[in-house]
């Protein structure tokens, strides 16, 4: 009755912990990609608001924004910017951004 | 319309053709490495007008703009004017005469050599106080007129041929300082005529405060050696559409500023509202002579002017101009009476990698 007992509980602390173990291995990928996500989301939307800031500061000062154009040519418009406002390379970056979220 | 009939470029219509189609001949060699980075066409094209002592004169006017990056640090890009004015033949005769003009504005490479570094070389826009290269295009200023100190400071013909050096040397969150520095050999060449001259212009910004002050320094260095100066300060209030542009400008001969303020209320439904469209705009202007030489463009007698200007942003792009303008100066007062319709296109020069 004793081993029997003793059994059981090895059984059932064996199932736990490779229950546990399989858990752990399939938790850990998916916190890691939930947390680069959540980077690269936070990321994205930091360049998106300095790149609304390079607009505002930059290209709205003398223009209004042109209603809608191809994104094909959101490259060129912004290194036509970069020149004509003089924007430096990290703005010009934030301001393609800005363009193509 | 003054800085386009100041222009002293010839109206050689059969050589701009050949330039415009050399310009189109580089773009069509760009390759758009990047999705983003297909050539594009941008520009104006509008029916503007003009009243003076009783005369209205009709100007028919597209002003294309092409651009094309080539690699990773390379942008060609040109602007161009075609230009048609009807005005009454005068002497009780009716009927319209009718002139054109065609013509290069610019025509340039750009060269990105570093983050703060862009090399420019070809017929450029010389970089003398604001106006000259930000409010020039037609789909962007407020007034169809340039103020009446424009030509100070851009050795006759507003363009140079030659080279730039200019960028922005200290981009920080709370303040920004860029430059340039520009030389401008002399040519006769019809489509690219320039003055020997060299200058620069230092700006600095304040983000926060959206306030940018600079100073522009320029000599022309052929005939009788001349020093232009010229200072701006434009102010944005931050969350407003209200902006506050000013120049003044300083020559051998004469001087004088110009004050521009426009408009738009946001309390209505904001910018995109039919009242949030209207633009009220008014304009102060002087100029000084300082001795009787008139060789610098500026009225020939010391000059006042107000305009007050009403523009409305439509929708797709098109703006309606107009404008009342009242000039006093001892050689007689005027009125000047404008009107105009803008269309800003923009688009892909073709079709390009998705």
């Amino acid at each position: 009755m004793t081993s029997k007992y003793w059994l059981f509980v090895f059984l059932v602390l064996a199932s736990v912990s490779v229950l546990a173990l399989a858990a752990q291995k399939s938790d850990a990928p998916v916190t890691a990609s939930t947390t680069k996500t959540f980077v690269a989301a936070k990321r994205s939307l930091k360049q998106q608001d300095e790149g609304q800031r390079v607009f505002q500061q930059n290209c709205s000062r003398c223009h209004a924004s042109p209603e809608g154009f191809s994104p094909r040519i959101s490259g060129t418009i912004v290194r036509h910017m970069r020149v004509r406002a003089s924007l430096s390379q990290h703005e010009e970056e934030a301001l393609l951004h800005f363009f193509n979220p | 319309m003054s800085h386009m009939t100041s222009n002293s470029k010839s109206r050689s219509s059969a050589r701009s053709i050949i330039c415009l189609v050399f310009a189109m001949g580089v773009f069509a060699t760009a390759h758009s490495g990047f999705a983003q980075q297909t050539p594009l066409i941008s520009g104006g094209a509008g029916l503007l007008t003009d009243t003076n002592n009783g005369n209205t004169t009709y100007y028919p006017i597209i002003e294309p703009l092409l651009a094309a990056p080539i690699g990773k640090k390379v942008l060609v890009e040109s602007r161009a004017a075609l230009l048609e004015s009807f005005s009454p033949k005068g002497a009780g005769q009716a009927g319209y005469d009718h002139s054109h003009f065609i013509g290069l504005t610019f025509l340039q490479g750009d060269y990105l050599a570093t983050p703060n570094l862009t090399f420019v070389g070809g017929e450029f826009l010389i970089p003398f106080n604001t106006y000259n290269e930000r409010l020039t295009p037609i789909w962007i200023g407020n007034y169809q007129d340039a103020p009446l100190i424009f030509p100070l400071g851009l050795l006759s013909s507003s363009s140079g041929l030659g080279g730039v050096v200019r960028g922005n040397a200290i981009s920080r969150n709370r303040y920004s300082i860029n430059y340039n520095y520009f030389y401008s050999t002399r040519s006769g060449t019809e489509q690219f005529t320039s003055h020997r001259g060299t200058g620069g212009r230092v700006g600095l910004y304040l983000p926060e405060q959206r306030l940018e002050a600079g100073f522009s320094f320029d000599r022309l260095l052929q005939g009788t050696h001349e020093n232009f100066y010229g200072a701006h300060v434009w102010w944005e209030p931050k969350d407003t559409a209200f902006r506050l542009r000013s120049e003044f400008g300083r020559g051998q001969h004469a001087e004088g500023y110009w004050v521009e303020a426009d408009y738009r209320t946001l309390a209505f439904g904001g910018l995109d509202s039919i009242i949030g469209r209207i633009e009220p705009v008014l304009r102060i202007q002087q100029t000084f002579r300082l001795d009787t030489i008139v060789s610098d463009g500026l009225p020939p007698a010391n000059t006042q002017r107000v305009d007050l200007g009403l523009d409305y942003n439509s929708p797709h792009n098109i703006r309606i101009l107009t404008s009342y303008s009242r000039q006093f100066s001892s050689t007689g007062n005027h009125n000047v009476w404008e009107t105009g319709i803008v269309y800003h296109f923009l688009f892909p020069a073709w079709k390009g990698k998705e």
